[in-house]
């Protein structure tokens, strides 16, 4: 293994990141309760100063540490997207620790953890290094959803997500074991030609082709293996829920897409075929069921899983197709997923019932009396969400449901289409219950929206992405399409 | 022409106005938006004599690119078609300000909002050259149009607005994955005017057909699918159910005449039977039910089933008389019912209810109410003078020369309307009044005469001078029916009804087959029209 101390400066942003984390977590126990605001606006630095040294990366594409990292404008484009909704979910956490007595200091030292393993994940090239970023950001997971450790129903969901969680990984090293005894490497590129050369026939290609896609479906939480997602996304701190549907989500896509299409690309169309499978189940089990949720986290959780499916379709497309503009619908779909997500979160997160939260759909009655501006930006969130144009979410589906057409499954665009008409009802839910119902006196004490600046900052920022970049989407285009360019 | 871009202004200003109401003081609100809506007519009014009626071009173009990664343009433009329904639109909006001007007191400011946003994404369905951008305006419209139902509509609104919303969003499910078709077939281009000019092989325009149906059906609505349009007039607000009646419905009519008919005319021919089939069931159907009805507005909402069974019925005779009166039957239904549903707001603002039997004998508390209503009325049903009349004659006209049982069932419609309007005016304007009922009826102020006299004058001036309108519709309608029975099948499509060709200079508004009989290249200048036409069927 070759080692220069060249590629140290490329891989800076996560060194950064890393000890920024470690700095955090010295600190918390020696300073002064007032004085922890200050880890706050460190992380947030740190993510400033890697936001630039990685946008200063675009357009390199260098292999380092012997082909166990790659940086590259693909790496480059997770990233940004990666920094972008942990800053977020900081200023989000910031108010909403606050509203819900938790002080831990290292809340903000397993955030950048968890960002650190992402950005392992989005830019390894080797399988062990990707699961090594998987574990990191998993673990640092695991910690903040039991993060409120007097409430039964949060450690029964990290205690849930722990045992799922370390199922899948064990999945995950299996087939990584076996592509490593079918091809003899668990580089990418080697994989890649290994393949290449010697032809598809091996059924333990197959298999572990299987096995990497079931992992993988745990962490991106598709159907069959969604079900930690709801009990996990209603117990854990709906700051964290946001983190996890947004942030996790993302990485996991980018690690995902990297594996199948740089590694795998031989056996396209087997797994073409098998993601299928997976995206109409997702999309399917994932809006039929949100249907019928009381919770408003739990509802945003199978819409998550039914986001989850329309990406897939262009992955689905994405195996099909000679060319990238599959792939990048993908990336594109995931970037818009952020924004709209996040914000709908952020304002779950902020809305309360005396002390607690308040996470049902009722709860939300007579919010746009009480609160007319969120109540819009959260009625833009949903109409968002349901792909309704001219909001980002359209946009979004626009592209994965052009990859499709274009890859001539236009039945599978109408199916996906119309399961986002029955996705509508519940996202237009909520519009109902914040917009046509009246506040119920005497329910004792009504929710009210807590408002924050940090929180008025998070709503702008995702409020501005759902509706510029669903007016004019350009620049993100391009940066999707510049981004996949860089994936062989 | 000038290169004043004259759409983007007509889209823009109301939704800048959406804006605007929020910033401005409280008492005016309600001022603010109808400024802005005037004005958006003032600007519109130009267009009307810029456009070079000669011309079956797209005029006041505009492109721009948007999104050029898939090549999705900002593209506008009108023509024969779309100017008059832009028109409509911009005409009626300032009436939806005028009549919600005392009848909406809660969240007025969200109100007027939902109102000029509505109005900005109308004009852009019509104005759209685009496919995308005529799907994000298209489907821009649903949320608007379902807050004003949920939030300031009658006591069931929620069922209603969810419904209205479910059942269109449904509909449009395969537009769009048939615009994404329509892309790859046609040479990857989103741009309407390039798509409609390549041919299809036929499986495909099947196919495309239904996806496109399926969208502009229920919007129309067409039977079997109208069933959320009653729900969703009765609980509108007066403003809602204007907006639904005069224009949403013909987004869906349009959609037909832009799309369906130019784009896939070898599927359109296929299944003209199958449309005139569920045309003349809207027709008989949505007459019956009307007769049936106790509630004014689902009354007027049956008649709308009815009436625009007669647009479907026209757009797909493929002849002048019946695409031209299909379209100029889109603005009347537009005018008259707009002017029926405004008035039944108004009687609702007095006596709060909707039934006929609450409303009884207005005529001498309200004479002006009672002569707006009959005028409308009467419109309604078709009489000679009115707007109605010209439109409803021409499908019929046309609808005869491609089957004369198809024109008989049809008629049935016109009677039927007869009996259903003449009812309720017997009934609402004449008869004997319940003593409890009469001091709640004062008769119409100054703004409520403003709302309902230009609808008013229309009418007339439609019903006695048509052609200025057909005039500017001709060439397009021309080249629609063009595009839709090739030079070949021209002569077979259009059978002669009874032998020779005659002058019909002294047919009252004989100008419009003047301008046929003016281009005898064109075999459909031909038509064997007679004196006969002048009677009713």
């Amino acid at each position: 293994m070759t080692f220069s101390a060249a590629d140290l400066f490329l891989v800076l942003p996560e060194l950064l990141v890393i000890t920024a984390a470690c700095v955090v977590l010295v600190l918390d126990p020696v300073l002064r309760t007032s004085d922890k605001d200050s880890l706050v606006w460190l992380s947030l630095a740190t993510l400033a100063v890697c936001m630039g040294l990685t946008a200063s990366q675009m357009g390199t594409s260098s292999s380092i540490f012997s082909g166990l990292v790659v940086i590259d404008t693909y790496g480059v484009f997770w990233k940004l997207l990666l920094y972008f909704v942990t800053g977020l979910t900081i200023l989000l956490s910031y108010s909403y620790l606050r509203e819900e007595r938790l002080y831990f200091g290292e809340y903000y030292g397993f955030i950048l953890l968890s960002l650190c393993g992402m950005m392992v994940m989005v830019s390894a090239a080797d399988l062990l290094t990707i699961y090594l970023g998987t574990e990191l950001m998993s673990l640092s997971l695991y910690v903040m959803t039991g993060l409120k450790r007097k409430e039964p129903r949060s450690l029964e969901a990290s205690a849930k997500y722990f045992v799922l969680g370390a199922f899948s990984s064990g999945i995950l090293l299996y087939g990584i074991s076996l592509l490593y005894g079918a091809t003899g490497s668990t580089r990418l590129p080697a994989i890649a030609s290994a393949i290449a050369t010697q032809g598809f026939t091996d059924p333990l290609l197959l298999f572990s082709t299987i096995l990497l896609a079931v992992g993988f479906g745990f962490k991106l939480a598709v159907v069959p293996f969604h079900m930690w997602t709801p009990d996990v996304y209603q117990g854990a701190p709906t700051s964290v829920t946001a983190f996890m549907a947004v942030a996790s989500k993302t990485a996991s896509f980018g690690a995902f897409l990297r594996v199948f299409v740089e590694g795998l690309n031989g056996v396209k169309a087997d797994w073409s075929a098998i993601f299928l499978l997976l995206c109409l189940a997702t999309l399917i089990v994932g809006n039929i069921v949100a249907l019928v949720q009381t919770n408003i986290k739990r509802m945003l959780a199978y819409s998550s899983i039914a986001h989850a499916g329309y990406a897939l379709i262009g992955v689905v497309a994405a195996g099909r197709l000679e060319h990238s503009s599959g792939l990048a619908s993908v990336l594109l779909y995931i970037a818009l997923y952020t924004f709209m997500t996040f914000g709908a979160f952020a304002i779950v997160a902020m809305l309360r019932k005396g002390t607690l939260e308040g996470e049902e759909i009722e709860d939300f009655t007579g919010l746009a009396k009480r609160h007319p501006l969120p109540a819009l930006l959260m009625l833009v969130f949903m109409v968002s969400l349901a792909g309704i144009p001219p909001t980002a979410g359209f946009i979004g589906k626009l592209y994965v449901f052009r990859s499709a057409v274009e890859a001539g499954m236009a039945w599978l665009a109408a199916i996906a289409l119309l399961f986002a008409a029955i996705s509508a009802y519940y996202y237009l839910r909520i519009v109902m219950v914040m917009y046509m119902r009246e506040p119920i006196d005497g329910t004792d004490p009504a929710p009210r929206l807590v408002m924050s600046p940090t929180l008025s900052i998070v709503l702008a920022c995702a409020v501005a992405g759902v509706v510029i970049f669903g007016i004019y989407p350009n620049p993100l285009v391009n940066l999707a399409l510049q981004a996949v360019l860089t994936l062989k | 022409m000038t290169g004043f871009p004259w759409l983007t202004v007509l889209i823009i200003l109301p939704l800048l106005g959406a804006v605007a109401v929020f910033v401005v003081k409280d008492t005016s609100v309600r001022l603010t938006a109808l400024s802005v809506t005037l004005v958006d007519l003032v600007i519109s009014l130009p267009l009307w004599w810029l456009f070079d009626a000669t011309s079956g071009q797209m005029q006041f173009l505009e492109s721009a690119a948007w999104i050029p990664s898939l090549s999705i343009a900002y593209r506008l433009g009108l023509d024969g078609i779309s100017l008059p329904l832009v028109l409509m639109t911009t005409i009626l909006m300032p009436l939806c300000v005028l009549i919600s001007w005392h009848a909406v007191e809660t969240r007025l400011r969200s109100f007027m909002a939902v109102l000029l946003i509505m109005e900005g994404a109308m004009i852009g369905v019509f104005a759209a050259l685009d496919f995308v951008l005529f799907y994000v305006f298209w489907e821009a419209m649903l949320i608007p149009m379902y807050l004003l139902i949920g939030v300031w509509g009658g006591p069931n609104r929620l069922y209603a607005a969810i419904k209205f919303f479910l059942y269109t969003l449904a509909g449009s499910v395969l537009l769009l994955v048939a615009i994404l078709v329509l892309y790859f077939q046609g040479g990857h281009t989103f741009d309407i005017l390039e798509l409609s000019r390549q041919t299809y092989p036929l499986s495909l325009q099947t196919w495309l057909f239904f996806a496109f149906f399926a969208a502009f059906a229920v919007k129309v609505p067409m039977f079997p699918f109208h069933t959320w349009l009653p729900d969703a007039h009765v609980e509108a607000p007066t403003a809602g159910s204007v907006i639904l009646a005069s224009v949403l419905l013909k987004m869906g009519t349009y959609g037909f005449v832009r799309f369906s008919l130019p784009m896939l005319p070898d599927a359109s021919r296929l299944f003209t039977p199958l449309v005139v089939v569920l045309s003349i069931v809207a027709i008989i159907y949505g007459a019956y039910m009307a007769l049936a009805q106790t509630d004014l507005k689902k009354l007027i909402a049956y008649s709308s089933v009815s009436h625009m069974g007669f647009v479907t019925l026209g757009l797909f005779m493929f002849n002048i008389q019946g695409i031209e009166g299909a379209v100029m039957q889109m603005v009347n239904h537009g005018i008259t019912t707009g002017g029926l549903f405004l008035c039944v707001g108004m009687i609702y603002e007095r006596t709060h209810s909707r039934q006929i039997a609450d409303n009884i004998g207005v005529t001498k508390p309200m004479p002006r109410y009672a002569i707006f209503l009959v005028i409308f009325a009467l419109s309604s049903l078709g009489l000679p003078g009115t707007n109605s009349f010209v439109g409803e004659f021409m499908i019929l006209a046309g609808t005869f020369l491609w089957s004369k049982a198809a024109t008989a069932f049809a008629s049935l419609g016109i009677i039927l309307a007869a009996a259903y309007l003449l009812w309720m005016v017997q009934r609402v304007a004449f008869g004997t009044p319940a003593p409890h009922t009469l001091q709640k009826l004062s008769d119409l102020n100054h703004r409520e005469m403003a709302t309902l006299l230009p609808l008013g004058i229309l009418i007339f001036a439609i019903g006695l001078f048509p052609n200025p309108l057909l005039s500017r519709m001709h060439a397009t309608v021309e080249q629609v029916i063009a595009r839709v029975v090739p030079a070949s099948h021209q002569q077979t499509s259009v059978p002669s009804m009874l032998g020779q060709p005659t002058s019909s200079r002294h047919n009252y508004w004989g100008s419009t087959f003047d301008m046929v009989q003016a281009s005898p290249a064109d075999p459909i200048g031909n038509l064997p029209f007679t004196e006969q036409q002048g009677e009713r069927p």
